[in-house]
């Protein structure tokens, strides 16, 4: 469906969260990822902190209400008490705040005269601390690509978050290995108001920040978080969106979210809904006898059926707001994180789910519910449901409001999910253990600056004689340093390889061959033979589509037949056809050359390269003629 | 650190100083800051007083700090004045209850419990009971709080005076009905303290707890918290009529050990549970606000008697840890500077090399009593087994069993100011006062491995 995007007022700004290839910023540990066991296992809880209005800041608050503790996994090879919060932090890592200025000068920004590092509050576990450690290393960064220009009003180095590796009832569980990895942030302004662009500029960020070589890279060493806002909405703050092709369905989704949480409150207000009261009523009774299969196991032992009653949301619980996700769906997510309940039910639903026309009658009138409301209800322990009530009353008045300000985390499918109210800005204060660092211009003028996309772009073209398209293309992908690698090792035509990379696997991985099985020494093996002269360049693509089915080059080649014809063979050959069309020859002389190379062509069939067949008719072709 | 403090002692020197004064700026108030082409606004902050002199900090609207360096042509203007901090906590209603017991929280100089100003980044102690209810709201369950400051140092800073003058006001306060004392300390000194305390406190029927944190309580993760919620619940519902220090007993944030005072010292440098119990088991545990004990042998609380103070010191007396070839001019130096005292931290078993026996020879001789005991902190010292000890012994050595270091040389310090006998002291430091001594050692109380250790 097309949306008028302008006319919405959508504003989209990003943040790039980039992990850097050296150790922790603040400890010795290195910066590595592990798969295997933790030996140890520590339990903690966060306090939230209180603000100078005595008052608790809000996310932390919404933290706090859940009460869980935290598990950290933890190996001792590899972490130490600095990650453990049991020890200060140690002064930062200066290769780190290098690269983070390189970047930030590579993005035309302006490094700070001194970098002071923050507290920045996060009470979910993910930092041992309850805070996270940040920098504001340069301001103002901008770039121009597409002929487009943006703005990027931060550059920050901070330190990533623990790893979440699931949650039980009691604690959450978190490994310490990705805590303290150095990130570099980069902090886009909301100039973006279509949900295309803001995917080619973080495209265009990632090239910039692995210019550098100093950058991890591989699954989630790269995260982006997308702000996304359209007029009369709210601001979202969404996380951890790991690909880029994702991008622009994730911002398209948020969109019809907020559009469908508008007409919500526009039929909420039509209806004159008044706000809900956060008055709980058991209806266990209604359920004394159920049927239903969920809510006696929901239910369990000694638990209980608690309901709310939301006035004048009949209808609305089902509205959908995201493909497969319904108001309902966001309410459900409140109920889970603030009641840690399996799920809710509402009467939008009913008849359903085993429960009877009986029991619906019986559980609206329960709870005082006319047509035009809804009943929300939860089974199970009595404290929990009551918690997870209480929050979805919460989530049905915002509805009233229209959009609330959420972080909310990314699907894979480009659906978004709610995860805390979007915290208040003020929640940040000085890290007193780490004294300020002045950036002088010495400093800086010992950095030295990779070579720039449009750069590398003059490169290829110059040096490799590539198209400019391929060349533009090369430098936007990850596949520059792999071509560069291939060309050095196997001599191969340089287009010939910027092609298969850039269009032979994208048109094979489209057909669903999983090109992700071609490993780099295949590639350089296949090439080889095309620079030898022992296999036709038009060949590759077959070869390919074998070799993704794990199968070997040389094998694959076996298979397909495709042994090139030797000087001799293929001379013979040419013989041959010019022999078995003398008919033609001699009609034609040597305008007989297009027919019989179609001819030939069709014989060979990528066993031999069509300059030399063309070469050996011609001369073949002058022979006869003699 | 208190904001009105801040503002007074803002960190900014030279240039700095004079631009801002000339622009009438002060900490707090939002500037620009302009410099060759460069323009930041933000909200000045305190320069700490790590940073050097020529930069200004800028708090951004982003929450961001930065560091705005002062050039020759760096001009400052003033955007708006700064609103002062708000102060207020919000009002608590709390009626004290009569079920419940009633602890004071001394305090000494440390925080226990403080708010964050986001906006400035200044952290606010909790002083009032208010304050300290509304950043601990439990403590309110447990008891009714009292707050009094005996005094405001840093823990590194305390001296036999400040211990007598905190004596004082525990007396003070047990007399006057409170159930129990806790004292907010600093974890540096908080041991020498609690040894102290337990040796001036005379007629103790009420517990005493000294209780600190080793995460500031501005942050999250800090066991200030629980630390404190199992300090008044000792302190209101134990019947332990001791000096004692509770604090965290494993790095996970489920229970609070409960160390004697003359027995607990602080074990490292950074950890939550840095306190152990040395030579002898803790007391016992709180857990979930619930107490368990893991010994019969404790001094019990009594309805009613009178604490009275014994809190004199002999300041001079000096603590010497014995090194392999250490020299008597060491021991020469300690007399000529007057000292009446001397505890050695000897080797092994209780040990010195011989070039240190003609210093302690004279030491005997001048009446200086030397105590000895080992710089192995576990195990008891015996001068019998060699014959350096049985020597040592001969020159008048007076061995401190299992005694800490610096238990003993707390002990002397305060036994040297009962009496100048050397016999009478060396009969003192002998016996076993306030828990210091254990006739017998546990064969429990060896370390413990780091992690996993619930008792
Ligand atoms: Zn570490």
């Amino acid at each position: 469906m097309g949306l008028d995007y302008e006319k919405l007022g959508l504003r989209v700004g990003f943040e790039i969260h980039q992990e850097l290839n050296t150790h922790k910023l603040f400890c010795n540990c290195p910066s590595k990822l592990r798969d295997e066991e933790a030996p140890l296992k520590v339990k903690r809880r966060l306090r939230p902190t209180q603000s100078e209005m005595g008052e608790v800041d809000r996310a932390a608050l919404a933290e706090a209400l859940k009460d869980k503790g935290f598990a950290y996994q933890l190996y001792p090879e590899s972490i130490c008490l600095v990650e453990l919060d049991e020890e200060p932090p140690h002064p930062i890592n200066e290769e780190a705040l290098d690269i983070a200025l390189e970047v930030a000068l590579l993005l035309n920004a302006k490094p700070v005269d001194e970098v002071h590092t923050m507290r920045k509050i996060v009470i979910d576990g993910s930092n041992t601390c309850g805070f996270q450690r940040t920098a504001l290393v340069a301001l103002d960064g901008r770039i121009d690509t597409d002929g487009k220009s943006f703005g990027m009003p931060t550059i920050c180095l901070e330190e990533d978050a623990a790893r979440k590796m699931g949650e039980g009832t009691e604690y959450v569980n978190y490994r310490l290995d990705r805590l303290g990895i150095p990130l570099v942030e980069i902090a886009t302004g909301p100039d973006f108001s279509d949900p295309e662009t803001p995917a080619k500029a973080a495209l265009y960020i990632g090239q910039i920040l692995r210019a550098t070589g100093k950058v991890k890279r591989g699954i989630g060493t790269i995260r982006q978080d997308i702000n996304v806002s359209i007029a009369g909405g709210a601001r979202q703050e969404i996380k951890g969106v790991q690909e880029l092709s994702l991008i622009s369905e994730v911002i398209t989704r948020e969109v019809r979210r907020q559009i469908a949480l508008l007409e919500i409150r526009d039929e909420l207000r039509r209806r004159r809904a008044e706000r809900a009261e956060k008055k709980i009523i058991n209806v266990t009774d209604v359920f004394s006898g159920t049927k239903s299969g969920v809510i006696r196991r929901m239910r369990g032992d000694g638990g209980e059926v608690l309901a709310v009653r939301l006035p004048k949301f009949a209808g609305l619980l089902g509205k959908e707001l995201q493909p497969g996700r319904r108001l309902g769906t966001e309410f459900a997510a409140h109920a889970r994180i603030y009641g840690k309940v399996g799920g809710i039910f509402h009467t939008d639903e009913l008849p359903g789910y085993g429960i009877s026309e009986e029991e619906t009658a019986r559980l609206k009138r329960t709870a005082g519910a006319a047509d035009e409301d809804s009943v929300v209800f939860v089974a199970g322990d009595k404290e929990r449901a009551r918690a997870a009530l209480k929050a979805v009353v919460g989530r049905a008045n915002q509805a009233l409001q229209g959009v609330p300000e959420e972080t909310r985390r990314a699907l894979t499918d480009g659906n978004t999910e709610f995860m805390r109210p979007l915290p208040g800005a003020e929640r940040m204060y000085p890290e007193t253990d780490i004294p300020p660092i002045p950036i002088t211009p010495a400093r800086l003028r010992k950095i030295k600056l990779p070579e720039l996309p449009e750069k590398q772009r003059a490169r290829l073209m110059e040096r490799y004689k590539l198209s400019r398209e391929l060349a533009e293309r090369l430098v936007l992908s990850d596949k520059l340093e792999i071509f560069e690698k291939l060309i050095a090792r196997t001599k191969a035509d340089p287009t010939l390889i910027a092609t298969t990379l850039e269009e032979t696997l994208v048109s094979l991985r489209r057909e669903g061959v999983k090109v992700e099985n071609i490993q780099k020494n295949a590639l350089a093996e296949l090439f080889t033979r095309v620079a030898k002269g022992k296999l036709a360049k038009e060949a590759v693509p077959e070869v390919l589509r074998l070799v993704a089915q794990r199968i070997g080059v040389q094998e694959a080649v076996d298979k397909l037949g495709l042994t090139t014809f030797t000087r001799p063979d293929l001379k013979k050959l040419v013989t041959e056809v010019v022999a078995s069309n003398r008919a033609l020859v001699n009609e034609r002389g040597m305008e007989a050359m297009g027919p019989l190379m179609g001819i030939l062509m069709e014989k060979v069939r990528g066993r031999a390269d069509g300059k030399l067949v063309h070469e050996l008719l011609q001369r073949e072709l002058r022979k006869v003629k003699k | 650190m208190h904001y009105r403090k801040l503002i007074a002692m803002a960190g900014y020197k030279g240039r700095a100083q004079q631009l801002l004064k000339a622009a009438s700026v002060n900490v707090g108030d939002r500037i620009k800051v302009e410099d060759a082409g460069r323009t930041y606004e933000g909200v000045l902050m305190p320069r700490t007083e790590l940073g050097d002199s020529n930069h200004l900090v800028l708090k951004l609207k982003s929450g961001y700090n930065l560091g705005a360096r002062i050039g020759t042509g760096t001009k400052i203007s003033l955007l708006e004045k700064g609103k002062p901090p708000k102060l207020e906590v919000p009002k608590l209603e709390i009626k004290p209850d009569p079920s419940k017991p009633n602890v004071t929280i001394i305090g000494t100089g440390g925080t226990i419990a403080s708010r964050v100003d986001y906006r400035t980044g200044a952290v606010f102690p909790a002083f009032t009971p208010e304050e300290i209810y509304s950043a601990v709201p439990e403590l309110a369950e447990i008891a009714n709080i009292k707050v009094v400051e005996a005094c405001n140092v840093f823990s590194e800073h305390m001296t036999p005076e400040l211990w007598a003058k905190i004596g004082g006001v525990i007396a003070k306060e047990i007399n006057e009905g409170a159930s129990g004392v806790v004292v907010a300390h600093g974890t540096d000194t908080m041991a020498y303290t609690a040894t102290a305390l337990s040796f001036t406190l005379k007629g103790l029927h009420r517990p005493v707890v000294l209780v600190g944190s080793q995460r500031s309580s501005d942050r999250p993760s800090s066991d200030a918290a629980l630390n404190l919620i199992s300090a008044v619940t000792v302190a209101g519902k134990s019947d332990i009529a001791e000096v004692c220090v509770v604090m965290h007993g494993s790095t996970e944030d489920d229970f609070c050990l409960i160390h004697r005072g003359t027995r607990v010292r602080k074990c490292h440098t950074s950890r939550r549970d840095t306190f152990m119990s040395i030579n002898d088991i803790p007391i016992g545990m709180v857990k979930g606000r619930e107490l368990k004990y893991f010994r019969e042998g404790y001094k019990r609380t009594k309805p009613k008697s009178k604490v009275t103070v014994d809190g004199k010191f002999e300041s001079k007396v000096a603590l010497l840890k014995v090194t392999p070839g250490m020299s008597s001019s060491v021991i020469n130096g300690i007399l000529k500077a007057g000292d009446k005292g001397i505890v050695l931290e000897g080797t092994g078993l209780g040990h010195v090399p011989e070039s240190l026996f003609a210093g302690i020879k004279r030491a005997v001789a001048k009446r200086v009593p030397v105590v000895m005991t080992s710089q192995c902190l576990w195990g008891r010292v015996d001068m019998k087994v060699y014959s350096t000890g049985r020597d040592l012994l001969k020159l008048g050595v007076i061995p401190g069993e299992d005694m800490l270091p610096e238990v003993a040389w707390l002990k002397l310090m305060w036994a040297l100011a009962q009496t100048k006998d050397p016999k009478e002291v060396s009969k003192l430091m002998k016996s076993n006062l306030a828990g210091e001594i254990t006739p017998r050692t546990r064969p429990d109380v060896f370390l413990k491995p780091a992690f996993a250790p619930t008792p």
